[in-house]
């Protein structure tokens, strides 16, 4: 079985898969027992699945293992932890910015690789930011103002 | 008092279906929990049914209701940690469990507090009773000497308490829950009222909550579902060897239920894709563009006078008539999560793990499906993603056990994209046809409605699964909708009024409940129209309405919502260069729950037909608020989700499926969309809490509705309001 070397969370990981074109979203959750990154429509049309690949925000189900090997990956779990948490996991807390929740790991992936790029954010920013990434619940209002929070906004 | 039977001795003589399981991930109290083991008393009648009071003094709340994302999971603790007086972090709460927790009706209907909590919390203020009794008799005083504060029982002139799990140690609570048990004086809330953050949400941020979609274990294979090309599709041929390149991967068939399993979870995927199949012909769907002329067509299965008052025939007759037709289309609850499950269906027992709404109804159904006695088949809530009503959660269950029992493992099924799109259960069509005459006095003389709808089926058990009927493997057949017939009339004072409904004998497509079934659309007609018979006597929207309603509580939330978005007494349309316009509506929920009113302004861009939404003002009153938090987020969930269907939502389907199935051909509200939510909450600590998972989703097409008609003087009445249709409204106005 083909073998690939992964960069993930700053560990070096090995994985064997059946088929090189399987999704890293998949070998992240379930050869890595990552699973902060969720299945949402496996079309790149959602962003539940979204990680960060060398600063860059990226659908992992449509990035082959095979592609992704050599690359720095981030995932939610590795962007902070419970006792050290990245400043927009605290802001989103801080805005209970979930509902369900199923969608937001992948907001908050989206949203650090934006604030990365760009720190300090107005509200059509985040809005733009998080435009290719979809919420059912309607928890909208409240993910834009973690981003502005996290943003060093006051809060409103 | 009855002598309280050990823990010990009552797992003796309870039910023997222990299964061990464990929940990866941090521990936060209110996690699904594998390790309590089955056979306490689920008896909603008995205390022990719901608290049970631990050794060390925590307690441990039994819920039938789920937390599906609206908070459940920190409101019911703390109406009961205020009741049982102990902080809300003792307290760790189980859901949906059918080993574990009592059947408390499914978690719909906004229900979860008002019905759910509300039971809860009288067992709670019965438990107080029972330690303050316990403490008694230990100390010779008199009960009404005592109070529980922070997880003791102190006497009420001070000194040292006792400590909860020293009163009751390892023994049951062994008391009926009682009716009559006094809860405390909401002047005295300490817990209740307060905005306490969920306790799940640290988790689903950072992505180590478990959903079901997470969930693992030992020995669990992956399984997907073939569906068949088009509806009613017969399976004809399977071509197994197609998939012998997949090691491991093997077909499992029952009739026309089709699927694979295998060792993980991307050859799963794989297998099924490669599976070469050959079906049937089949074309049984009306199509959408054929669905509203259907719905005047039948076939019926009756008429029924919903409401008759005065005789508005006569009325209209004699009158200036206004009259218009609203449409709603079918739609898709669309989670963001296709639906998942896990099921164990071995040696002559089942568990499955479900995200479903009602464990204990759906336990029945897989039960009587695998040919297994009730008590054989446990069924465990886990998060799923949010489900707004009935979308594939049991179906994906259904699915799970039916693999897992062919292949004699634990099977993990999930959902693809289309599979949820093309499969899920659908909201039902609505057609409500108004006609309404205002007196010279500018005030709602007389008013009909005639709505054209689904019949649902009296005391079906589930709704009809796909697996089951794929599979030959009977279930009652029938249709479930919800109470989609209600709020069809005025909330305001009319002499003259009628309701009719025309209940049709089928769906276009299998229909299930979503979010305030049916009464999305009747609030969309009502309210449109009462707009139209505002602006027809050029009376305020606002002040029209509230002429008709004498509820104060209805009062309050319509000048609560007008004073939050500014609003200026003045008839509609009035049409601007700018093309910003605001609307108005007002639902009280079902006539007996929760007032809502609305106010929205949007921009109308008349040439091309385009809507922004930019600001939404709501005034809430759902009785005594439990967690004015977690209501807020209810209500903000409600608007926007509501303005997504509203703006964008229509499930297109020919003759054999449906086709929009992702989410460029079933667009929702994106980020760029999303205007600011204002809401007021309205407390009413001395009257019952009330629901808030769907009242506030009802008002938002009507306020949105006349907003457009005060921008442009054209009107709206067919859902999605798409480009198109504003510019065929503009043309037509």
């Amino acid at each position: 079985m083909p073998s690939f070397t992964l960069n993930v969370n700053g560990e070096s990981r090995t994985v064997e898969v059946r088929d090189p074109d399987e999704p890293l979203l998949y070998v992240l959750r379930n050869s890595l027992s990552l699973t902060g990154a969720k299945f949402g429509c496996g079309l790149g049309q959602c962003g539940a699945c979204t990680v960060i690949v060398d600063d860059e925000a990226v659908r992992s189900c449509r990035m082959p293992v095979s592609k992704a090997a050599g690359k720095k990956i981030t995932t939610v779990e590795g962007l902070g932890t419970p006792d050290k948490p990245h400043p927009l996991h605290a802001a989103f807390v801080a805005e209970q910015a979930a509902q369900c929740g199923y969608c937001v790991t992948g907001m908050v992936m989206t949203g650090a690789a934006a604030l990365a790029r760009k720190p300090n954010l107005s509200r059509e920013d985040a809005q733009q930011a998080l435009a290719g990434n979809l919420c059912r619940c309607g928890t909208h209002d409240r993910i834009l103002r973690a981003m502005l929070r996290a943003s060093g906004k006051a809060p409103t | 008092m009855k002598t309280p039977l050990s823990r010990r001795e009552f797992l003796q003589a309870g039910g023997a279906l222990v299964v061990g399981f464990t929940i990866p991930g941090p521990a936060y109290a209110q996690r699904p929990r594998g390790d309590i083991p089955v056979g306490r008393t689920l008896d909603t009648a008995e205390v022990d049914g719901f608290i049970a009071v631990n050794a060390d003094g925590s307690v441990t709340i039994f819920s039938g209701k789920v937390d599906l994302g609206q908070g459940l999971r920190i409101a019911i603790p703390q109406m009961a940690a205020e009741e049982l007086g102990i902080g809300v972090d003792r307290i760790a709460m189980v859901e949906g469990d059918t080993g574990l927790t009592p059947d408390q009706g499914a978690t719909a209907g906004s229900s979860g507090i008002m019905r759910g909590g509300v039971q809860i919390r009288q067992a709670a203020a019965t438990a107080r009773e029972t330690l303050i009794g316990l403490a008694a008799t230990r100390t010779g005083k008199p009960a009404a000497d005592f109070d529980t504060i922070d997880g003791e029982v102190r006497p009420k002139s001070g000194g040292a308490g006792i400590r909860f799990g020293d009163l009751v140690g390892d023994k049951r609570l062994g008391v009926k829950v009682d009716a009559k048990a006094k809860l405390r004086d909401p002047a005295s809330y300490r817990i209740v009222g307060q905005p306490l953050a969920r306790p799940d949400i640290p988790g689903k941020v950072n992505g180590q909550h478990v959903f079901v979609h997470d969930f693992k274990i030992d020995g669990m294979l992956h399984g997907r579902v073939v569906r068949p090309p088009a509806v009613g599709a017969k399976l004809l041929a399977v071509d197994e060897a197609s998939i012998s390149a997949i090691p491991g991967a093997r077909v499992v068939r029952v009739n026309d239920f089709l699927g694979v399993v295998a060792g993980s979870e991307w050859d799963a995927i794989s297998a099924a894709r490669l599976l070469k199949t050959q079906w049937s012909e089949s074309a049984p769907l009306l199509g959408a563009d054929a669905v509203r002329g259907w719905m005047r067509a039948g076939p019926f299965e009756a008429d029924e006078t919903l409401l008759k008052k005065g005789d508005a025939r006569q009325a209209l007759a004699a009158a200036k008539k206004v009259s218009a037709e609203f449409y709603w289309p079918m739609q898709s609850h669309a989670s963001m999560g296709p639906s998942c499950a896990v099921a164990d269906v071995r040696d002559g027992k089942a568990t499955v793990w479900s995200a479903s709404q009602a464990t204990h109804r759906f336990r029945e159904t897989i039960a009587k499906a695998l040919a297994l006695p009730k008590d054989a088949v446990r069924v465990v809530y886990l998060d799923g993603s949010g489900c707004y009503g009935m979308n594939g959660h049991d179906d994906a269950a259904a699915d799970a056990a039916l693999l897992s029992k062919a292949v004699a493992r634990p099977v993990r099924v999930q959902w693809s994209r289309e599979d949820e799109h093309g499969w899920d259960p659908k909201a039902p069509p609505q057609l409500l046809s108004l006609e309404g005459a205002v007196s010279d006095d500018g005030k709602i003389a007389a008013w009909r409605t005639d709505m054209w709808i689904p019949k649902a089926t009296a005391n079906l058990p589930n709704m009809p699964l796909l697996a089951l009927d794929a599979a030959g493997i009977a279930q009652t057949p029938g249709l479930t909708t919800g109470l989609i017939s209600q709020n069809g009339d005025p909330p305001y004072a009319v002499a003259h009024q009628e309701v009719v409904v025309h209940w049709l004998k089928s769906s276009p497509l299998r229909p299930s409940n979503f979010r305030a079934p049916g009464k999305v659309a009747n609030c969309f007609a009502v309210e449109s129209f009462t707009d139209m018979l505002a602006a027809h006597a050029r009376r305020d929207a606002v002040e029209f309405r509230l002429q008709g309603v004498s509820d104060p509580r209805g009062i309050e939330v319509i000048r609560r919502a007008a004073a939050l978005i500014g609003w200026q007494p003045r008839p509609s349309p009035a049409p601007s260069a700018t093309g910003a316009g605001r609307g108005f509506a007002y639902m009280h929920y079902k006539h007996y729950e929760s007032y809502v009113a609305m106010a929205i302004e949007a921009d109308v861009d008349k040439a091309s037909g385009s809507i922004r939404v930019r600001r939404v003002a709501c005034a809430h009153d759902c009785g005594l608020i439990i967690n004015p938090a977690t209501l807020k987020a209810q209500i903000e969930g409600n608007v926007l989700q509501t303005l997504s269907r509203t703006l964008f939502e229509e499930v297109a389907f020919d003759r054999s499926r449906v086709t929009s199935v992702d989410w460029a051909s079933y667009p929702i509200l994106r980020f760029p969309d999303a205007p600011e939510v204002l809401i007021e909450l309205v407390n009413r600590p001395l009257d019952p809490p009330l629901g808030a998972g769907e009242a506030s989703a009802t008002p938002v097409p009507a306020a949105l509705a006349n907003a457009v008609y005060d921008a442009i003087g054209a009107r709206v009445t067919t859902v999605p309001f798409t480009r198109e249709r504003v510019r065929a409204a503009v043309a037509g106005a």
